[in-house]
């Protein structure tokens, strides 16, 4: 993806290059925004080289990079649990997810760095406790049930979130959406057979299924971003084709599909007000504590602290592995050249 | 809620410790710490960047190589392990091609239509052109 922002070969012998004047840089941008707006009207592909509007990459800069923290803070609640997984193949079915959300985290990296800005400064923001991430990652996960209601719910709230991404107008993000959601199917199903395992076994287990459903419930709501008359950037990024669907459409189609599959759980959802209204055709819900959204986003929910501790932990006890390669690839390169010398 | 009573922490706590029981005992760990300490700076710049590679895959015999994304790596062998388990984690594929991006050449966006425009106008290249054809069999 990120050869898309190198140096071109230019097309013909290049012409001398005078300094360009304001009227050039003018009418570079009034060019580039005809073209700019003409690929929004046709819902075709921005690609990194193209001319964009700044505030179009600004916007698609804070939600890719945003949206990769979240994947990399993501992999902690569950990593957790690794080392309790109640068998052996859960403990590799969820090591293989977790492996997923670093890829998931990298490609988006990816996808982010082609904008301009390299992942090393990205990774620091987030260190630095500068940038933003989801804030249902700032739960913490008690019970092995939560693994469950995690890919169930937390990984379907993600799905219905990313998969009109895959057409975002930003080519490299849809790209990468495309990936993720392949394999995040496999996140949602695994989650949701955790809970049919305990919803089907014995009273405890069940009820340890239905309190991990009641607590992630109202976050996993929460995911879709506030109300839409409280969300001002929606509309904007829904005319730049970037957002499909508003907030609240979303978070309604999601609710209709939880409620169906949680018969199949033999389990219910703590909100007594879902109800399909015939009227509007949409499933409509409780109301959610918004207060409590905004103070987890601004970093006085559970587990902000000890999330962005143990990044900064992780990534100083990967330094030697990094140094390390760094080291070899050096001293490779040296024989490598003496070699060539030698001959 | 609070984090009072989560799982998570015992599970961390048992973790850290044993592991600066391993600290204690080797000293070169601690080097390397206070050598992780040092690389995380508030001012962002690591110093230690490694360069992009963009990955290619050739998701089955008899297909082309086709890009699957970038990665970043210290040369060209990490790139390659890297790319394996990045972008074949579900048998996506049976051959890689990692290549530094920079020796990627690629044409200029601005001059979208120039640049391709010597095939605008010659539609007799293609098949579909000749139409007096039509209903003749097996042409």
């Amino acid at each position: 993806m990120a050869s898309q922002t190198l140096q071109s070969v230019p097309a013909e012998p290049s012409p001398v290059r005078h300094e360009p004047s304001p009227e050039d840089a003018a009418r570079r941008d009034a060019e580039g925004q005809a073209y700019f707006d003409k690929v929004m009207a046709e819902d075709s592909r921005i690609e990194p080289r193209d001319w964009m509007p700044p505030a179009y990459r600004k916007t698609l800069l804070r939600q890719i990079s945003q949206h990769a923290h979240s994947e990399i803070i993501g992999m902690q609640p569950e990593a957790n649990w690794i080392s309790r997984a109640p068998s052996l193949k859960r403990k590799a079915i969820l090591m293989a997810k977790v492996q997923d959300e670093a890829g998931h985290g990298l490609y988006l990296y990816s996808a982010a760095e082609t904008l301009g800005q390299p992942r090393d400064q990205m990774m620091q923001d987030l260190m630095d406790g500068k940038a933003k991430y989801s804030s249902i990652f700032n739960y913490p996960a008690r019970t092995w049930a939560d693994m469950g209601a995690i890919g169930w719910m937390v990984d379907g709230a993600a799905i219905a979130n990313q998969v009109p991404l895959c057409r975002a107008s930003f080519g490299p993000y849809g790209r990468a959406m495309v990936r993720v959601c392949k394999e995040e199917s496999f996140h949602q199903r695994q989650g949701f057979e955790i809970l049919l395992e305990l919803s089907h076994g014995t009273p405890e287990q069940k009820q340890m299924a239905q309190d991990a459903v009641n607590r992630w419930y109202a976050p996993a709501l929460m995911m879709f971003g506030p109300p839409d008359d409280d969300s001002p950037n929606s509309k904007q990024s829904m005319a730049w084709n970037i957002k499909r669907f508003s907030n609240d459409e979303l978070r309604n189609r999601f609710v209709g599909m939880m409620m169906e599959q949680v018969k199949v759980l033999g389990l219910t959802l703590p909100d007594k007000d879902i109800r399909f209204n015939e009227e509007t055709k949409k499933w409509e819900h409780g109301p959610l504590d918004w207060a409590e959204f905004h103070e987890v986003l601004a970093g006085r929910g559970p587990c902000n602290a000890q999330r962005l501790e143990r990044r900064r932990e992780a990534h100083q006890n990967g330094a030697w592995v990094r140094e390390a390669a760094a080291a070899y690839a050096e001293k490779q390169a040296k024989k490598q050249a003496e070699k060539e010398f030698a001959a | 809620m609070t984090p009072h009573g989560n799982p998570e922490f015992p599970a961390s706590t048992a973790d850290s410790g044993s592991r600066s029981i391993d600290k204690a005992e080797d000293q070169s760990a601690d080097r390397t710490n206070a050598a992780a300490a040092a690389e995380i700076r508030p001012t962002g710049v690591t110093g230690n960047v490694w360069p992009i590679w963009e990955v290619f895959v050739r998701s089955s015999r008899g297909l082309s190589h086709v890009h699957a994304g970038s990665l970043h790596a210290p040369d060209a062998a990490m790139a390659l392990r890297n790319a394996r388990d990045l972008y074949t984690r579900r048998n996506e594929g049976v051959s890689i091609w990692v290549v530094p991006a920079e020796a990627i050449a690629s044409s200029d966006p601005d001059s979208k239509g120039s640049f391709f425009e010597s095939p605008q106008g010659k539609d007799y290249r293609h098949a579909t052109y000749y139409t007096k054809s039509e209903g003749v069999k097996h042409l």
